[in-house]
């Protein structure tokens, strides 16, 4: 019995290396510059629901930190502000989804912009980056679990760290059409 | 040249980044500390040594294990106290002199503090070095990276800080180390009396690429330090060639633009290196690569198989693009 439960541990603990595994070279595919987002779908009555998925990305507390990064680095906080509180551009934290929160959804947004000031990032970053961004955002409003989301902060916490916070259920009434991304 | 320098002269040592070939009046000082100390310890060591085989010797011939308790006859016992108690107060007499000779090169080192004319911003990144040069007109601020331009003959006080995690900052020839902190300035007062390009290091471990985070201690006489700055100052002129010209298109128009500044054009992020005049650096990637066309494409491709982990993604392109901007970069200069 006790070798057993030290077998079903031993494996738990293994199951969580993978989390803090670094991809420096993401290959050529994911390293091309993202630009490549379908045109809007038009369907009569909207589309069936999907299940939301969940990208590689989001199972690895690297690529959600280095998400973290980026957002400073590329000034998403300029708009969205540290912590994602919203300023300018609408709050990331809460369960207000503007045009969607699915991780395609929130790529399609970084990459073709949407009206009302979001600029489009299409051609100046690279598709693993987007989808490290989309990660971290995701994880703004509790959608990550808290083994993924970063822990701590480089500034000064003036909000719960990603980690603790609860997660939000946005809900799908405000949706717009969901664009699909060319490649997963 | 006192007897120590003659002593320091150690040679076999002339190397661009070795504190026992020192480049200035500080790295002197470090130098005779550090021969002080080196010359007290060794001298010790040997003797100790020497008295230690000659122990051995005389008794290599003592078969019998040696009673135990002791006996031992009282002539014995009083020249084995004098022989310690002598040894102990010689050990002690040394070490103060290497803490008298520590405190004396620290006092005049910090003895220059507050008197520098040339000052320095120095700031680490992981895993780069980024130089600015203040000024009291904003736009004619000097900003460089990976490559430290001082006069000689002349003090220059490093303004230290990181911007991310605790880097150190150690050209051996110039100065001793200086941690660079976040949220926090550390400064070094730094002088070289020989003109020359001298290496330096982190030299505090700051993450994967830690080992390829150097850079370049150029000192130069003052004429020359003057050229330079007024060549770095200025923005460089337009791309005059259609290659070089295309160059600068692929360059605003891709990733590029997201993380580098060149002055005089509508790239200002402050994410990565300034590269206004980067055709007049030595090295990329932080001393990690000459800076040339084939090494610099390479660089430009797939950053992360040269230095995996760093900050600069792999950037994919077309061939031609690729040599055009590869073109329009060592034209900066």
């Amino acid at each position: 019995m006790r070798w057993r439960s030290l077998c079903v541990l031993a494996l738990l603990v293994m199951a969580g290396c993978k989390r803090e595994q670094r991809l420096f070279d993401p290959g050529p595919n994911a390293s091309q510059l993202a630009n490549s987002v379908h045109g809007t779908v038009v369907q009569a009555g909207g589309l069936p629901y999907q299940p939301a998925t969940t990208s590689s990305y989001e199972q690895s507390a690297y690529a959600v930190a280095e998400g973290k990064r980026l957002y400073s680095a590329y000034n998403c906080a300029g708009c969205h502000s540290v912590g994602g509180g919203g300023a300018i551009g609408p709050a990331l934290s809460d369960a207000e989804w503007i045009y969607g929160s699915s991780p395609d959804q929130i790529y399609a947004t970084i990459v073709q912009g949407r009206g009302n000031g979001m600029p489009a990032f299409g051609g100046k970053v690279p598709d693993y980056q987007v989808r490290e961004l989309a990660a971290y955002v995701r994880s703004l409003s509790g959608q990550l679990p808290s083994t993924i989301a970063p822990s701590r902060s480089d500034q000064m916490p003036i909000a719960k760290a990603e980690q603790a916070r609860q997660q939000e259920h946005p809900g799908d009434e405000n949706t717009q059409p969901i664009q699909h991304p060319e490649s997963h | 040249m006192n007897a120590i320098s003659m002593l320091a002269a150690v040679p076999g040592f002339t190397g661009n980044q070795s504190s026992l070939n020192p480049a200035g009046p500080m790295a002197q000082r470090i130098e005779h500390t550090l021969a002080l100390i080196f010359f007290v310890t060794g001298a010790v060591y040997v003797l100790t040594m020497v008295a230690m085989g000659i122990s051995v010797w005389r008794n290599r011939l003592a078969k019998e294990e040696f009673p135990s308790p002791q006996q031992t006859p009282a002539e014995q016992d009083r020249k084995t106290v004098i022989a310690v108690a002598s040894a102990m107060g010689i050990s002690v007499l040394l070490l103060f002199v290497m803490m008298l000779a520590s405190f004396a090169t620290s006092h005049a080192i910090g003895k220059e503090n507050g008197r520098a004319p040339f000052e320095v911003d120095v700031y680490g990144h992981q895993w780069w070095w980024e130089v600015k040069y203040p000024q009291p007109e904003a736009d004619k601020m000097v900003v460089t990276a990976n490559e430290i331009h001082i006069p000689t003959g002349s003090l220059v006080r490093i303004h230290g800080t990181s911007t991310d995690v605790i880097h150190s900052f150690w050209a051996p020839n110039i100065h001793g180390k200086r941690d660079l902190m976040p949220g926090y300035q550390t400064d070094l007062i730094i002088q070289a009396d020989q003109p020359g390009r001298w290496r330096g290091q982190c030299a505090e471990f700051c993450g994967p690429q830690h080992a390829h985070m150097s850079f370049l201690v150029v000192a130069e006489p003052m004429d020359k330090f003057h050229a330079w700055m007024t060549a770095q100052a200025g923005t460089p002129p337009p791309p005059s060639t259609s290659q070089t010209q295309h160059g600068q298109e692929v360059f605003l128009s891709r990733a590029c633009i997201m993380c580098h500044t060149i002055r005089g054009t509508v790239a200002g992020s402050r994410v990565g290196p300034d590269l206004t005049h980067v055709g007049s650096r030595d090295a990329i990637a932080s001393g990690t690569l000459p800076n040339d066309a084939q090494h610099l494409a390479q660089w430009i491709t797939n950053a992360q198989q040269i230095k995996p982990g760093v900050r600069m993604p792999p950037n994919p392109m077309p061939q031609q693009d690729l040599n055009d901007l590869v073109a329009y970069l060592e034209s900066l200069r």
